[in-house]
């Protein structure tokens, strides 16, 4: 690697040649604040937070976006660059909507952040303020402008990452404004309430539709059975919400808090995992078999099930016709837990707690109410189960040992690795691989599908079929595998598409992370690094073994794929129209 | 409601195959959004969506993008034009001179805000930059004649004179 040497601050550095001033500044632990800065999705130096002094060049420079060269000579903290940053966060600050005590990132936001550290006790500009409304008709989306410093984060994520691309910059001058075309709301335009967009804000102009309330009034009516269930990926990442390292598993904490909470029951959606799994996987075979809609594309991410939609109705009949783990879960909740237990559906309340925002949005789609009643009532973000834990004065890590409920509380470790990309393929091939065989498979890992390389390709081989798969996480992604199997240059019998990168353990209702950690951590590969773990620590790791499954099936479904799992566990989609002109 | 600059009249079909023409001689080259939405704006008269998203469509750009640029630049319209597209220049010169004068009497004499055209379809007002000719401001457009060193008291009669033309 070819070096540099330069200086930053009187210190002299060899660095890499090529890498920005941040990132040489950063190897030299030497802290220069950024905001619209978030490595590899917006490196664009329009915020200005960033500046530098460099010698001999005429005016300060971004080091957001300044590439180091041989004889460089910054000055990150001279007098000039302290006024220049001040100034420009007093101006982003002079028409910003200042309502912090009871904005969602309080405490969690950058540009709150950065005003302590610059120590602005004073804002010296008066800007005329926008005015503009709230955008909150999406089930799952709340903007904000006021509080927006169009930073264009979310723009990149939405457009660059995902290939959504539903909001960008109007307007200019004062005016401008980070919006969809003609001003619409969110759930008028192909958004597909991923939520990313909202991990990357840096303040609170994006957030998630707040649905405690209704949880909160679930919680205390005493004639309601409300029953939680937990996706894999909160539980690798609900600990970061109470300062805890990323990655750590918080499983028997999340449980014991949940109890805490006031809900009847704590299951596990890993279990309906295992049962999306028994319905998925034959269905795979199947269509193998039988000569059906080949590849078979995974339901799980209704992000990716909106993009799909709206995007490429071409592939709906190749969608796994399953409904997602937590969909299945309440809609056996409301048929064959209520009949065991002697419940009346209609009294029992069902939340699930996601990594997700599209989840809100699938949970209000008609299909989802197999019962007659809705299969979940509320879908909850991680975020705001910790603010539902903070908010009832839990002390989330000093909680007693617990476990999830019976009879829905057991899983597979199958059940879990759903969180990462690469999960429920693999997940699928362990139980595939073992009908096909029609016997034990010990070596239970497909490593291939695992990673976050953009799209991964596998050909496996089982009893007498080669199997070709391929993962793609983020709609990107989706978008590149999808067009290469529309032209024919590839073909597959298996996809597993998740809408967000890194799949559920980076989902839109996480928690979120600034920049200055997930430009340098990759929080898909440490949250994955738990879920694997978890799958490592189960005595139990393949879908059929489950016995709550198997259970299951004997006692109420039959067979998979039969009738009954049918009308309670498939569901069928809609071609969206885009942007429809009146 | 302005009807006769409307997509929704006579001669639809001809203009979208237009359109498409306009589409298919830009694509595939860089930069093409912009060269497309001035040729459609001319066949159009404005940029409403049904026309946004056909471009968006055929040039494979998302819709936010278009309508980003849309609305950055001034010269892009979101609303019909008038047969007699009123220009005021609030450039400096002009802005000096009382072009803001001119364009209160126009306000108050078609009963319009920047950017809205009349019922009948006639006249349409907008505020624009510079347009070169700041020896004579205050000064005003309509179409492609230009009206020099203007009083407020002389707008009446331009009006009438065009309203005249069009019986």
């Amino acid at each position: 690697m070819e070096m540099v040497n330069i200086t930053i601050d009187t210190r002299k550095l060899q660095v890499p040649a090529g890498i920005t001033v941040l990132e040489a500044a950063r190897i030299a632990n030497i802290d220069i604040p950024t905001l619209c800065f978030l490595k590899d999705i917006n490196e664009i130096g329009a915020c200005r937070m960033c500046v530098v002094e460099v010698k001999g060049a005429r005016s300060l420079q971004a080091a957001c976006v300044y590439p180091v060269s041989e004889g460089l000579e910054i000055y990150t903290q001279s007098p000039a660059v302290r006024e220049a940053r001040k100034v420009t966060l007093e101006l982003i600050l002079s028409n910003h909507d200042k309502k912090c005590l009871t904005c969602v990132r309080s405490r969690n936001c950058e540009l709150q952040k950065l005003a302590e550290e610059l120590n602005i006790k004073d804002i010296r500009f008066e800007g005329e303020m926008g005015n503009f409304p709230v955008d909150d008709l999406s089930p799952s989306i709340v903007r904000d402008p006021n509080k927006c410093i169009l930073c264009r984060r979310c723009v990149s994520m939405c457009k660059n990452v995902q290939s959504v691309a539903v909001i960008d910059t109007m307007e200019r001058g004062f005016r401008t404004i980070v919006s969809s075309a003609f001003n619409k709301s969110l759930s008028e335009v192909p958004c597909v309430n991923c939520g990313q967009c909202i991990t990357v804000c840096p303040v609170g102009a994006l957030r998630e539709k707040d649905d405690t309330d209704k949880v909160w009034k679930a919680l205390d009516d005493p004639d309601m059975h409300v029953i939680v269930q937990t996706a894999p990926a909160v539980r690798v990442a609900l600990g970061e919400e109470f300062g805890m390292p990323i990655g750590s598993r918080v499983t028997s904490n999340m449980v014991a808090a949940l109890r805490r909470l006031g809900f009847n029951k704590v299951f596990d959606t890993d279990t309906a995992a295992d049962l999306t799994i028994m319905e998925e996987g034959t269905e795979l075979l199947n269509r193998i078999k039988n000569g059906g809609k080949l590849p078979l594309i995974t339901s799980c991410s209704p992000g990716w099930i909106k993009f799909c939609e709206h995007n490429y109705p071409e592939f709906l009949d190749n969608l796994s016709t399953c409904k997602s783990p937590h969909e299945m879960f309440g809609a056996v909740l409301k048929s064959y837990y209520a009949e065991k237990n002697g419940i009346d559906p209609s009294k029992i309340f069902v939340v699930s707690i996601m990594p997700c925002t599209a989840k809100k949005f699938e949970a209000q789609r008609p299909e989802m109410s197999a019962t007659g009643y809705p299969d979940v009532d509320v879908v909850l973000t991680t975020r705001e189960l910790a603010r539902m834990i903070r908010e009832a004065g839990i002390d989330f890590k000093d909680l007693p040992e617990r476990t999830f409920d019976d009879p829905m509380g057991e899983a597979s470790g199958a059940g879990v690795i759903f969180g990462a990309t690469g999960g429920v393929m693999e997940a699928a091939l362990r139980t595939v691989a073992e009908i096909l065989s029609g016997k034990s498979i010990d070596n239970v890992e497909y490593t291939q599908v695992r990673g976050v390389e953009g799209i991964k390709e596998a050909t496996i081989e089982l009893e007498g079929i080669t199997l070709k798969a391929a993962v793609a996480h983020g709609l990107g992604n989706a978008k590149k595998l999808l067009d290469k199997i529309k032209a024919g240059e590839a073909d597959y019998h298996f996809v597993e598409i998740m809408a967000c990168p890194g799949g559920c353990v980076n989902g839109g209702g996480q928690p979120i992370q600034p920049s200055e950690v997930r430009s340098w951590i990759d929080l898909r590969q440490e949250r994955a690094k738990a879920i694997y773990e978890e799958d490592k620590s189960l005595p139990i790791r393949k879908s059929h073994e489950n016995p709550k499954v198997k259970a299951l099936y004997d006692e109420f479904l039959g067979e998979p794929g039969s009738h009954k799992a049918h009308e309670l566990l498939h569901t069928h989609y809609v071609k969206r129209e885009n942007y429809p002109v009146e | 409601m302005s009807t006769n600059n409307c997509c929704c009249c006579g001669g639809v079909d001809e203009r979208e195959q237009k359109l498409q023409e306009i589409i298919g001689k830009y694509k595939n080259t860089k930069g093409a959004l912009i060269p497309v939405l001035h040729e459609a704006q001319d066949l159009y008269g404005y940029l409403p969506l049904e026309v946004q998203k056909k471009i968006a469509e055929g040039l494979e750009v998302p819709l936010a993008e278009v309508y980003g640029v849309v609305t950055f630049y001034t010269q892009f319209s979101l609303n019909p034009k008038g047969k007699y597209k009123i220009q005021v220049c609030m450039g400096t010169a002009c802005y000096v001179k009382g072009a803001g004068a001119i364009l209160d009497k126009l306000k108050e004499k078609l009963g319009l805000n920047v950017g809205e055209c009349t019922d009948d379809g006639l006249f349409s007002l907008e505020a624009c930059r510079c347009i070169g000719a700041c020896g004579l401001a205050p000064v005003i457009m309509i179409n492609d004649d230009v009206y020099g060193r203007l009083v407020p008291d002389d707008i009446e009669g331009i009006i009438e004179k065009y309203k005249k033309i069009s019986e």
